[in-house]
Protein backbone atom coordinates (compact mmCIF):
# COMPACT_ATOMS: atom_id res chain seq x y z
CA UNK A 1 0.00 0.00 0.00
CA UNK A 2 1.20 3.48 -1.03
CA UNK A 3 -0.38 6.25 0.59
CA UNK A 4 1.79 9.62 0.33
CA UNK A 5 1.27 12.17 2.84
CA UNK A 6 -0.16 14.57 0.10
CA UNK A 7 -2.92 12.33 -0.51
CA UNK A 8 -3.51 12.03 3.25
CA UNK A 9 -4.13 15.84 3.74
CA UNK A 10 -6.12 16.52 0.79
CA UNK A 11 -8.19 13.83 1.72
CA UNK A 12 -8.40 15.09 4.85
CA UNK A 13 -9.05 18.75 4.02
CA UNK A 14 -11.98 16.96 2.12
CA UNK A 15 -13.34 14.98 5.26
CA UNK A 16 -12.79 18.58 6.99
CA UNK A 17 -15.27 20.24 4.74
CA UNK A 18 -17.87 17.28 5.50
CA UNK A 19 -17.10 17.44 8.97
CA UNK A 20 -18.36 21.24 9.47
CA UNK A 21 -21.42 20.01 7.82
CA UNK A 22 -21.89 17.23 10.55
CA UNK A 23 -20.66 19.88 13.29
CA UNK A 24 -23.18 22.49 12.46
CA UNK A 25 -26.14 20.16 12.00
CA UNK A 26 -25.17 18.05 14.76
CA UNK A 27 -24.91 21.60 17.03
CA UNK A 28 -28.50 22.27 16.23
CA UNK A 29 -29.49 18.88 17.14
CA UNK A 30 -27.65 19.52 20.40
CA UNK A 31 -28.76 22.92 21.34
CA UNK A 32 -32.70 21.93 20.60
CA UNK A 33 -32.39 18.22 22.41
CA UNK A 34 -31.37 20.14 25.28
CA UNK A 35 -33.86 22.34 25.70
CA UNK A 36 -37.02 20.83 24.43
CA UNK A 37 -35.83 17.36 24.92
CA UNK A 38 -36.70 16.84 20.92
CA UNK A 39 -34.90 14.86 18.59
CA UNK A 40 -35.62 17.12 15.86
CA UNK A 41 -35.26 14.49 12.90
CA UNK A 42 -36.82 17.40 10.76
CA UNK A 43 -33.65 18.97 10.74
CA UNK A 44 -32.07 17.73 7.20
CA UNK A 45 -35.26 18.94 5.86
CA UNK A 46 -34.97 22.25 7.33
CA UNK A 47 -31.26 22.44 5.92
CA UNK A 48 -32.58 21.19 2.47
CA UNK A 49 -35.04 24.14 2.65
CA UNK A 50 -31.65 26.51 4.02
CA UNK A 51 -30.22 25.04 0.54
CA UNK A 52 -33.38 25.71 -1.50
CA UNK A 53 -34.19 29.06 -0.53
CA UNK A 54 -30.94 29.94 -1.92
CA UNK A 55 -31.88 28.35 -4.71
CA UNK A 56 -35.31 29.75 -5.38
CA UNK A 57 -34.37 32.93 -4.18
CA UNK A 58 -31.21 33.08 -7.04
CA UNK A 59 -32.95 31.10 -10.11
CA UNK A 60 -36.81 31.10 -9.43
CA UNK A 61 -38.00 34.08 -7.33
CA UNK A 62 -37.46 36.46 -10.25
CA UNK A 63 -39.41 35.06 -12.78
CA UNK A 64 -41.88 34.00 -10.45
CA UNK A 65 -42.50 38.07 -9.64
CA UNK A 66 -42.84 39.25 -12.86
CA UNK A 67 -39.16 40.71 -12.44
CA UNK A 68 -36.70 38.84 -14.36
CA UNK A 69 -33.83 40.54 -13.12
CA UNK A 70 -34.73 40.06 -9.53
CA UNK A 71 -31.93 37.83 -7.71
CA UNK A 72 -31.09 37.10 -4.27
CA UNK A 73 -27.36 36.52 -4.38
CA UNK A 74 -25.28 33.92 -2.24
CA UNK A 75 -24.28 36.63 0.52
CA UNK A 76 -27.83 37.87 1.20
CA UNK A 77 -29.10 34.28 1.05
CA UNK A 78 -26.50 33.67 3.94
CA UNK A 79 -28.69 35.96 6.48
CA UNK A 80 -32.16 35.55 4.66
CA UNK A 81 -32.07 31.77 4.50
CA UNK A 82 -31.53 31.11 8.02
CA UNK A 83 -34.08 33.77 8.93
CA UNK A 84 -36.68 32.59 7.13
CA UNK A 85 -36.07 29.11 7.91
CA UNK A 86 -35.83 30.32 11.27
CA UNK A 87 -39.39 31.33 11.58
CA UNK A 88 -40.54 28.78 10.09
CA UNK A 89 -38.95 26.62 12.84
CA UNK A 90 -40.40 28.85 15.68
CA UNK A 91 -43.73 28.47 13.99
CA UNK A 92 -43.25 24.58 13.93
CA UNK A 93 -42.68 24.94 17.51
CA UNK A 94 -45.41 27.46 18.32
CA UNK A 95 -48.03 25.64 16.30
CA UNK A 96 -47.09 21.59 16.99
CA UNK A 97 -44.35 20.79 18.45
CA UNK A 98 -44.99 22.76 22.23
CA UNK A 99 -48.28 20.89 22.73
CA UNK A 100 -46.01 17.31 22.61
CA UNK A 101 -43.72 18.65 25.54
CA UNK A 102 -46.11 16.74 28.19
CA UNK A 103 -45.44 13.89 26.37
CA UNK A 104 -42.39 10.76 25.67
CA UNK A 105 -39.76 11.58 23.27
CA UNK A 106 -41.13 9.64 20.89
CA UNK A 107 -43.94 11.57 20.24
CA UNK A 108 -41.61 14.60 19.01
CA UNK A 109 -39.87 12.57 17.06
CA UNK A 110 -42.48 11.14 14.92
CA UNK A 111 -44.24 14.57 14.44
CA UNK A 112 -40.59 16.05 13.33
CA UNK A 113 -40.27 12.59 11.15
CA UNK A 114 -44.01 13.51 9.74
CA UNK A 115 -42.89 17.07 8.95
CA UNK A 116 -39.82 15.52 7.76
CA UNK A 117 -41.60 13.71 5.09
CA UNK A 118 -43.77 16.31 4.40
CA UNK A 119 -41.45 18.42 3.15
CA UNK A 120 -39.32 16.68 1.34
CA UNK A 121 -42.57 15.36 -0.54
CA UNK A 122 -43.19 18.50 -1.32
CA UNK A 123 -39.92 19.79 -3.04
CA UNK A 124 -40.01 16.54 -4.87
CA UNK A 125 -42.95 17.44 -6.24
CA UNK A 126 -41.79 20.41 -8.14
CA UNK A 127 -37.87 19.73 -8.08
CA UNK A 128 -35.27 17.27 -9.69
CA UNK A 129 -34.53 14.39 -7.19
CA UNK A 130 -31.51 13.97 -8.49
CA UNK A 131 -30.13 18.03 -7.71
CA UNK A 132 -30.12 21.69 -9.18
CA UNK A 133 -27.01 23.41 -9.89
CA UNK A 134 -26.75 26.60 -7.78
CA UNK A 135 -25.55 28.79 -9.75
CA UNK A 136 -25.18 32.00 -7.15
CA UNK A 137 -21.64 30.95 -5.60
CA UNK A 138 -20.19 34.61 -5.73
CA UNK A 139 -17.33 35.26 -8.20
CA UNK A 140 -15.14 36.38 -5.62
CA UNK A 141 -15.11 32.70 -4.14
CA UNK A 142 -14.39 31.06 -7.38
CA UNK A 143 -11.74 29.23 -8.25
CA UNK A 144 -8.75 27.16 -6.36
CA UNK A 145 -6.12 27.94 -3.34
CA UNK A 146 -2.97 26.56 -3.47
CA UNK A 147 -2.49 24.87 0.06
CA UNK A 148 0.87 23.26 -0.78
CA UNK A 149 0.15 19.66 -0.25
CA UNK A 150 -3.48 20.23 -2.81
CA UNK A 151 -5.38 22.69 -4.55
CA UNK A 152 -8.51 23.12 -3.10
CA UNK A 153 -11.35 25.50 -4.26
CA UNK A 154 -12.07 28.79 -2.80
CA UNK A 155 -15.58 28.25 -1.95
CA UNK A 156 -15.25 24.88 0.11
CA UNK A 157 -12.44 26.57 1.96
CA UNK A 158 -14.75 29.46 3.15
CA UNK A 159 -17.20 27.23 3.67
CA UNK A 160 -15.15 25.58 6.11
CA UNK A 161 -14.02 28.74 8.03
CA UNK A 162 -17.19 30.09 8.21
CA UNK A 163 -18.96 26.99 9.75
CA UNK A 164 -15.75 26.60 12.32
CA UNK A 165 -16.26 30.41 13.13
CA UNK A 166 -19.98 30.00 13.41
CA UNK A 167 -19.73 26.40 15.32
CA UNK A 168 -17.13 28.72 17.97
CA UNK A 169 -19.22 31.49 18.41
CA UNK A 170 -22.17 29.78 19.75
CA UNK A 171 -20.21 27.57 21.45
CA UNK A 172 -18.81 30.82 22.95
CA UNK A 173 -22.17 32.59 23.35
CA UNK A 174 -23.58 29.23 25.31
CA UNK A 175 -20.91 28.88 27.63
CA UNK A 176 -19.34 31.96 28.49
CA UNK A 177 -22.04 34.49 28.15
CA UNK A 178 -25.07 35.49 30.41
CA UNK A 179 -27.33 34.71 27.61
CA UNK A 180 -25.73 31.40 27.53
CA UNK A 181 -26.24 30.64 31.27
CA UNK A 182 -29.89 31.41 31.10
CA UNK A 183 -29.80 28.94 28.73
CA UNK A 184 -27.78 26.74 30.45
CA UNK A 185 -30.09 26.85 33.52
CA UNK A 186 -32.64 26.67 31.49
CA UNK A 187 -31.45 22.93 30.09
CA UNK A 188 -31.11 21.84 33.84
CA UNK A 189 -34.38 23.25 35.44
CA UNK A 190 -36.93 24.92 33.34
CA UNK A 191 -39.49 25.02 35.88
CA UNK A 192 -37.29 27.14 38.43
CA UNK A 193 -35.66 29.81 35.55
CA UNK A 194 -39.13 30.06 34.87
CA UNK A 195 -40.33 31.13 38.44
CA UNK A 196 -37.46 33.67 38.59
CA UNK A 197 -39.29 35.45 35.88
CA UNK A 198 -38.04 34.14 32.50
CA UNK A 199 -39.89 33.88 29.79
CA UNK A 200 -38.75 30.30 28.99
CA UNK A 201 -41.77 29.53 26.73
CA UNK A 202 -40.11 32.13 25.01
CA UNK A 203 -36.63 30.99 24.91
CA UNK A 204 -37.86 27.62 23.65
CA UNK A 205 -38.84 28.69 21.10
CA UNK A 206 -36.31 31.20 19.90
CA UNK A 207 -33.90 28.37 20.56
CA UNK A 208 -35.64 26.23 18.62
CA UNK A 209 -35.63 28.95 15.63
CA UNK A 210 -31.99 29.44 15.75
CA UNK A 211 -30.80 25.68 15.73
CA UNK A 212 -33.52 25.60 12.77
CA UNK A 213 -31.53 28.40 11.73
CA UNK A 214 -28.05 27.04 11.66
CA UNK A 215 -29.02 23.99 9.75
CA UNK A 216 -30.49 26.26 7.53
CA UNK A 217 -27.36 28.41 6.95
CA UNK A 218 -25.32 24.80 6.30
CA UNK A 219 -28.04 24.22 3.59
CA UNK A 220 -26.93 27.89 1.89
CA UNK A 221 -23.40 26.50 2.34
CA UNK A 222 -23.76 23.35 0.93
CA UNK A 223 -25.85 24.64 -2.12
CA UNK A 224 -22.82 25.71 -4.02
CA UNK A 225 -20.70 22.39 -3.27
CA UNK A 226 -23.24 19.70 -3.75
CA UNK A 227 -26.54 20.34 -6.05
CA UNK A 228 -29.66 21.64 -4.51
CA UNK A 229 -32.01 18.35 -4.27
CA UNK A 230 -35.11 17.73 -2.25
CA UNK A 231 -32.96 14.43 -0.61
CA UNK A 232 -29.86 16.29 0.30
CA UNK A 233 -30.85 16.70 4.15
CA UNK A 234 -32.39 12.90 4.21
CA UNK A 235 -29.18 11.48 3.10
CA UNK A 236 -26.92 13.72 5.38
CA UNK A 237 -28.82 13.27 8.49
CA UNK A 238 -28.28 9.71 8.70
CA UNK A 239 -24.90 10.27 8.81
CA UNK A 240 -25.73 13.20 11.40
CA UNK A 241 -27.55 11.05 13.98
CA UNK A 242 -24.69 8.57 14.00
CA UNK A 243 -22.59 12.11 14.65
CA UNK A 244 -25.00 12.72 17.85
CA UNK A 245 -24.90 9.37 18.93
CA UNK A 246 -21.14 8.75 18.93
CA UNK A 247 -20.99 12.52 20.76
CA UNK A 248 -23.82 11.89 23.27
CA UNK A 249 -26.70 14.27 23.34
CA UNK A 250 -25.21 16.23 26.42
CA UNK A 251 -22.47 18.78 25.10
CA UNK A 252 -22.13 21.55 22.83
CA UNK A 253 -18.32 21.50 22.32
CA UNK A 254 -18.68 17.38 21.95
CA UNK A 255 -21.23 17.83 19.04
CA UNK A 256 -18.83 20.14 17.61
CA UNK A 257 -15.46 18.26 18.42
CA UNK A 258 -16.95 15.05 17.02
CA UNK A 259 -18.68 16.27 14.06
CA UNK A 260 -15.23 17.91 12.71
CA UNK A 261 -13.50 14.85 13.94
CA UNK A 262 -15.25 12.50 12.37
CA UNK A 263 -15.58 14.10 9.06
CA UNK A 264 -11.39 14.09 9.45
CA UNK A 265 -11.52 10.66 10.03
CA UNK A 266 -13.78 9.78 6.97
CA UNK A 267 -11.77 11.58 4.65
CA UNK A 268 -8.60 9.36 6.07
CA UNK A 269 -10.16 6.62 5.43
CA UNK A 270 -10.97 7.43 2.16
CA UNK A 271 -7.45 7.89 1.67
CA UNK A 272 -6.43 4.62 3.51
CA UNK A 273 -8.85 2.06 2.57
CA UNK A 274 -11.86 4.27 0.13
CA UNK A 275 -14.29 1.36 0.57
CA UNK A 276 -14.87 1.78 3.99
CA UNK A 277 -15.46 5.31 3.85
CA UNK A 278 -18.82 5.56 4.07
CA UNK A 279 -19.63 2.93 6.63
CA UNK A 280 -16.70 4.00 9.27
CA UNK A 281 -18.85 6.52 10.73
CA UNK A 282 -21.32 3.60 11.46
CA UNK A 283 -18.71 1.41 12.44
CA UNK A 284 -17.42 3.81 15.59
CA UNK A 285 -20.72 4.47 16.45
CA UNK A 286 -21.43 0.64 17.14
CA UNK A 287 -18.29 0.77 18.89
CA UNK A 288 -19.13 3.54 20.67
CA UNK A 289 -22.89 2.19 21.60
CA UNK A 290 -20.93 -1.00 23.08
CA UNK A 291 -18.73 0.96 24.92
CA UNK A 292 -20.01 3.95 25.83
CA UNK A 293 -23.84 3.94 25.23
CA UNK A 294 -24.23 7.65 26.58
CA UNK A 295 -21.72 8.89 23.68
CA UNK A 296 -18.09 10.41 23.93
CA UNK A 297 -19.07 13.82 25.53
CA UNK A 298 -22.29 12.49 27.33
CA UNK A 299 -23.49 11.74 30.66
CA UNK A 300 -23.60 8.41 31.88
CA UNK B 1 -61.66 47.07 65.96
CA UNK B 2 -58.01 46.32 67.43
CA UNK B 3 -57.16 43.38 65.00
CA UNK B 4 -57.76 45.83 62.07
CA UNK B 5 -55.67 48.20 63.78
CA UNK B 6 -52.56 46.07 63.68
CA UNK B 7 -53.00 44.78 60.26
CA UNK B 8 -52.47 48.55 58.86
CA UNK B 9 -49.36 48.63 61.70
CA UNK B 10 -47.99 45.99 60.05
CA UNK B 11 -48.07 47.48 56.21
CA UNK B 12 -49.98 47.14 53.39
CA UNK B 13 -51.26 43.37 52.14
CA UNK B 14 -48.66 42.21 49.55
CA UNK B 15 -50.20 38.55 49.20
CA UNK B 16 -53.84 37.01 49.76
CA UNK B 17 -54.89 33.02 49.04
CA UNK B 18 -58.49 32.82 49.15
CA UNK B 19 -59.51 29.03 48.34
CA UNK B 20 -56.62 27.44 46.76
CA UNK B 21 -57.11 24.33 45.75
CA UNK B 22 -54.44 22.46 44.05
CA UNK B 23 -53.54 19.30 41.73
CA UNK B 24 -51.04 17.41 40.36
CA UNK B 25 -52.24 15.39 37.69
CA UNK B 26 -55.28 13.63 39.43
CA UNK B 27 -54.00 14.40 43.20
CA UNK B 28 -55.91 17.03 44.69
CA UNK B 29 -53.46 18.18 46.75
CA UNK B 30 -54.55 21.58 48.53
CA UNK B 31 -58.61 21.90 49.62
CA UNK B 32 -58.91 25.54 49.98
CA UNK B 33 -55.72 27.23 51.53
CA UNK B 34 -56.55 31.05 52.98
CA UNK B 35 -53.70 33.19 54.40
CA UNK B 36 -52.35 36.60 53.98
CA UNK B 37 -49.40 38.16 54.29
CA UNK B 38 -48.49 42.06 54.86
CA UNK B 39 -45.57 43.69 54.22
CA UNK B 40 -42.81 43.32 55.96
CA UNK B 41 -44.06 40.38 57.83
CA UNK B 42 -42.46 37.21 58.23
CA UNK B 43 -45.05 34.21 58.10
CA UNK B 44 -44.24 30.71 58.66
CA UNK B 45 -46.06 27.77 56.92
CA UNK B 46 -46.09 24.54 59.49
CA UNK B 47 -46.72 21.36 58.97
CA UNK B 48 -46.06 17.64 58.49
CA UNK B 49 -44.61 16.19 55.51
CA UNK B 50 -47.19 15.83 52.46
CA UNK B 51 -48.95 18.64 54.01
CA UNK B 52 -49.32 20.81 51.62
CA UNK B 53 -46.95 23.49 52.46
CA UNK B 54 -44.49 23.07 49.60
CA UNK B 55 -47.32 22.48 47.15
CA UNK B 56 -49.06 25.84 48.27
CA UNK B 57 -45.53 27.66 47.30
CA UNK B 58 -45.44 25.76 44.09
CA UNK B 59 -48.91 27.04 43.54
CA UNK B 60 -48.44 30.93 44.30
CA UNK B 61 -45.90 30.69 41.27
CA UNK B 62 -48.05 28.75 39.58
CA UNK B 63 -45.61 25.46 39.20
CA UNK B 64 -48.45 23.05 39.69
CA UNK B 65 -50.39 21.44 37.20
CA UNK B 66 -53.51 22.88 37.88
CA UNK B 67 -54.57 25.33 40.39
CA UNK B 68 -58.55 27.27 41.08
CA UNK B 69 -59.19 29.76 43.85
CA UNK B 70 -57.93 33.47 44.26
CA UNK B 71 -54.04 34.59 44.86
CA UNK B 72 -53.41 38.31 44.89
CA UNK B 73 -50.22 39.76 44.83
CA UNK B 74 -49.60 43.68 45.04
CA UNK B 75 -53.76 43.70 44.80
CA UNK B 76 -53.19 42.04 41.38
CA UNK B 77 -55.18 38.84 40.76
CA UNK B 78 -52.33 36.50 39.15
CA UNK B 79 -53.98 33.16 39.22
CA UNK B 80 -54.48 32.83 35.43
CA UNK B 81 -50.95 34.09 34.60
CA UNK B 82 -47.99 32.33 33.37
CA UNK B 83 -45.32 31.66 35.75
CA UNK B 84 -42.57 34.10 34.63
CA UNK B 85 -45.35 37.17 35.09
CA UNK B 86 -46.46 36.35 38.23
CA UNK B 87 -42.67 36.46 39.60
CA UNK B 88 -42.45 39.69 38.41
CA UNK B 89 -45.93 41.28 39.53
CA UNK B 90 -45.07 39.77 42.64
CA UNK B 91 -41.71 40.33 42.92
CA UNK B 92 -41.36 37.02 44.07
CA UNK B 93 -38.06 35.37 44.93
CA UNK B 94 -38.16 31.95 45.29
CA UNK B 95 -35.63 29.44 46.88
CA UNK B 96 -37.32 26.15 46.13
CA UNK B 97 -36.96 23.13 48.93
CA UNK B 98 -34.22 21.31 46.17
CA UNK B 99 -32.63 24.54 46.61
CA UNK B 100 -32.46 24.42 42.47
CA UNK B 101 -28.32 24.79 42.33
CA UNK B 102 -27.81 24.99 38.73
CA UNK B 103 -24.39 22.22 37.84
CA UNK B 104 -23.29 24.10 35.00
CA UNK B 105 -23.58 26.93 35.79
CA UNK B 106 -20.80 28.54 37.99
CA UNK B 107 -21.16 30.43 41.71
CA UNK B 108 -21.14 33.93 40.09
CA UNK B 109 -23.54 32.92 37.25
CA UNK B 110 -25.75 31.36 39.60
CA UNK B 111 -26.08 34.22 42.03
CA UNK B 112 -26.40 36.91 38.42
CA UNK B 113 -29.10 34.46 36.74
CA UNK B 114 -32.12 35.79 37.96
CA UNK B 115 -33.27 38.98 36.41
CA UNK B 116 -34.00 41.56 38.29
CA UNK B 117 -37.43 42.25 39.40
CA UNK B 118 -37.34 45.75 41.30
CA UNK B 119 -35.20 48.41 42.89
CA UNK B 120 -33.41 47.75 45.73
CA UNK B 121 -31.96 44.86 45.60
CA UNK B 122 -28.50 43.95 47.05
CA UNK B 123 -25.34 44.57 44.95
CA UNK B 124 -23.29 41.21 44.39
CA UNK B 125 -20.31 43.25 46.30
CA UNK B 126 -23.15 43.34 49.28
CA UNK B 127 -24.04 39.98 49.14
CA UNK B 128 -20.28 38.22 49.19
CA UNK B 129 -20.31 40.40 52.46
CA UNK B 130 -23.37 38.74 53.67
CA UNK B 131 -21.52 35.32 52.81
CA UNK B 132 -18.33 35.51 53.07
CA UNK B 133 -18.11 32.08 52.05
CA UNK B 134 -19.58 32.43 48.55
CA UNK B 135 -17.14 34.67 47.36
CA UNK B 136 -14.33 32.68 48.08
CA UNK B 137 -15.89 30.27 45.87
CA UNK B 138 -17.03 32.34 42.78
CA UNK B 139 -16.00 30.37 39.65
CA UNK B 140 -16.48 26.93 41.32
CA UNK B 141 -19.54 24.92 39.86
CA UNK B 142 -22.90 25.42 41.56
CA UNK B 143 -22.80 21.99 42.53
CA UNK B 144 -19.65 21.57 44.50
CA UNK B 145 -20.75 23.26 47.29
CA UNK B 146 -21.78 21.96 50.21
CA UNK B 147 -25.49 21.76 51.32
CA UNK B 148 -24.71 24.55 54.20
CA UNK B 149 -23.07 26.86 50.97
CA UNK B 150 -25.16 25.90 48.05
CA UNK B 151 -28.37 27.02 50.77
CA UNK B 152 -26.68 30.54 51.18
CA UNK B 153 -26.49 31.05 47.34
CA UNK B 154 -29.74 30.10 46.75
CA UNK B 155 -31.13 32.67 49.50
CA UNK B 156 -28.22 35.37 47.90
CA UNK B 157 -29.12 34.93 44.56
CA UNK B 158 -32.63 35.88 44.88
CA UNK B 159 -31.78 39.28 47.36
CA UNK B 160 -29.41 40.06 44.46
CA UNK B 161 -33.12 40.91 42.30
CA UNK B 162 -34.79 43.22 44.30
CA UNK B 163 -37.41 40.58 45.08
CA UNK B 164 -40.18 42.25 48.11
CA UNK B 165 -41.71 38.90 49.29
CA UNK B 166 -39.09 35.98 49.65
CA UNK B 167 -40.90 32.50 49.56
CA UNK B 168 -38.23 30.42 50.99
CA UNK B 169 -38.91 26.72 51.56
CA UNK B 170 -37.20 24.37 53.69
CA UNK B 171 -34.42 26.33 54.13
CA UNK B 172 -33.01 24.55 57.38
CA UNK B 173 -33.03 21.08 55.97
CA UNK B 174 -30.10 19.04 56.19
CA UNK B 175 -28.24 21.55 57.82
CA UNK B 176 -26.09 21.44 60.47
CA UNK B 177 -27.06 23.46 63.82
CA UNK B 178 -24.14 26.46 63.47
CA UNK B 179 -25.29 27.06 59.41
CA UNK B 180 -29.06 27.05 60.45
CA UNK B 181 -28.20 29.60 63.38
CA UNK B 182 -26.53 31.93 60.74
CA UNK B 183 -29.91 31.27 58.66
CA UNK B 184 -31.96 32.58 61.50
CA UNK B 185 -29.35 35.83 61.48
CA UNK B 186 -29.70 36.54 57.57
CA UNK B 187 -33.59 36.00 58.02
CA UNK B 188 -33.58 38.73 61.11
CA UNK B 189 -31.48 40.93 59.16
CA UNK B 190 -33.93 40.43 55.74
CA UNK B 191 -36.77 41.42 57.71
CA UNK B 192 -34.81 44.25 59.80
CA UNK B 193 -34.66 45.16 56.07
CA UNK B 194 -38.31 45.68 55.24
CA UNK B 195 -38.24 42.21 53.43
CA UNK B 196 -41.60 40.15 53.45
CA UNK B 197 -40.94 36.07 53.94
CA UNK B 198 -42.71 33.31 53.53
CA UNK B 199 -41.35 30.40 55.14
CA UNK B 200 -42.09 26.54 55.01
CA UNK B 201 -40.64 24.86 58.25
CA UNK B 202 -40.43 21.65 59.68
CA UNK B 203 -38.08 23.07 62.54
CA UNK B 204 -40.21 24.95 64.82
CA UNK B 205 -37.38 26.08 67.05
CA UNK B 206 -35.89 28.01 64.56
CA UNK B 207 -39.07 29.74 63.07
CA UNK B 208 -40.84 30.65 65.87
CA UNK B 209 -38.30 33.07 67.04
CA UNK B 210 -38.33 35.13 63.59
CA UNK B 211 -41.82 34.84 62.56
CA UNK B 212 -44.66 37.49 63.37
CA UNK B 213 -47.56 35.01 62.65
CA UNK B 214 -47.71 31.25 62.03
CA UNK B 215 -49.76 28.80 59.88
CA UNK B 216 -50.53 25.31 60.25
CA UNK B 217 -51.11 23.29 57.44
CA UNK B 218 -52.69 20.07 57.42
CA UNK B 219 -54.36 18.04 54.52
CA UNK B 220 -54.09 20.72 51.91
CA UNK B 221 -55.92 23.41 54.13
CA UNK B 222 -55.24 26.00 57.38
CA UNK B 223 -55.91 23.92 60.29
CA UNK B 224 -55.07 27.35 62.27
CA UNK B 225 -53.30 30.90 62.58
CA UNK B 226 -51.31 31.11 65.63
CA UNK B 227 -50.03 35.02 66.28
CA UNK B 228 -46.46 35.16 67.56
CA UNK B 229 -48.06 36.17 71.17
CA UNK B 230 -49.62 33.13 71.26
CA UNK B 231 -46.70 30.84 70.69
CA UNK B 232 -47.04 29.93 74.44
CA UNK B 233 -50.68 29.61 74.99
CA UNK B 234 -51.23 27.29 72.13
CA UNK B 235 -48.06 25.42 72.39
CA UNK B 236 -50.08 22.31 73.25
CA UNK B 237 -51.78 22.63 70.23
CA UNK B 238 -48.65 23.31 68.33
CA UNK B 239 -46.91 19.73 69.63
CA UNK B 240 -50.38 18.25 68.66
CA UNK B 241 -50.34 19.38 65.07
CA UNK B 242 -46.57 18.82 64.25
CA UNK B 243 -45.89 15.30 65.79
CA UNK B 244 -45.28 12.74 63.57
Amino acid sequence: MNVSLDLILAQMMLGLSAGVFYAMLSLGLAIIFGLLNVINFAHGALYMLGAFVALIGHSYIGPWLGYEDFQLGFWPALIVAPLLVGCFGMLLERTMLRRLYQFDHIYGLLLTFGIALMLQGFFTNYFNVSGTPYGGQPESLNGIVNLGFMYFPKFRLFAIVMSIVVCFLTWFVIERTRLGAVLRAGVENPKLVQAFGINVPLMVTLTFGFGVALAALAGVLAAPIYSVSPLMGANLIIVVFAVVVIGGMGSIMGAIVTGLTLGLIQGLTKAIYPPAANTVIFFIMVIVLLVRPAGLFGKE
Amino acid sequence: MPEQAQTQARGRELLRIEGLNAWYGESHILHGIDFTVNEGEVVTLLGRNGAGRTTTLKSILGLVDRRTGSIRVNGSEIIKQPTHRIARMGMLGYCPEDRGIFSRLNVDENLSLPPRLGDGGMSVDEIYQMFPNLAERRSSRGTQLSGGEQQMLAMARILRTGASVLLLDEVTEGLAPVIVQALGETIRSLKDRGLTIVLVEQNFRFAAPLADRHYIIEHGRVAETIEASEIETKKDRINQYLSV
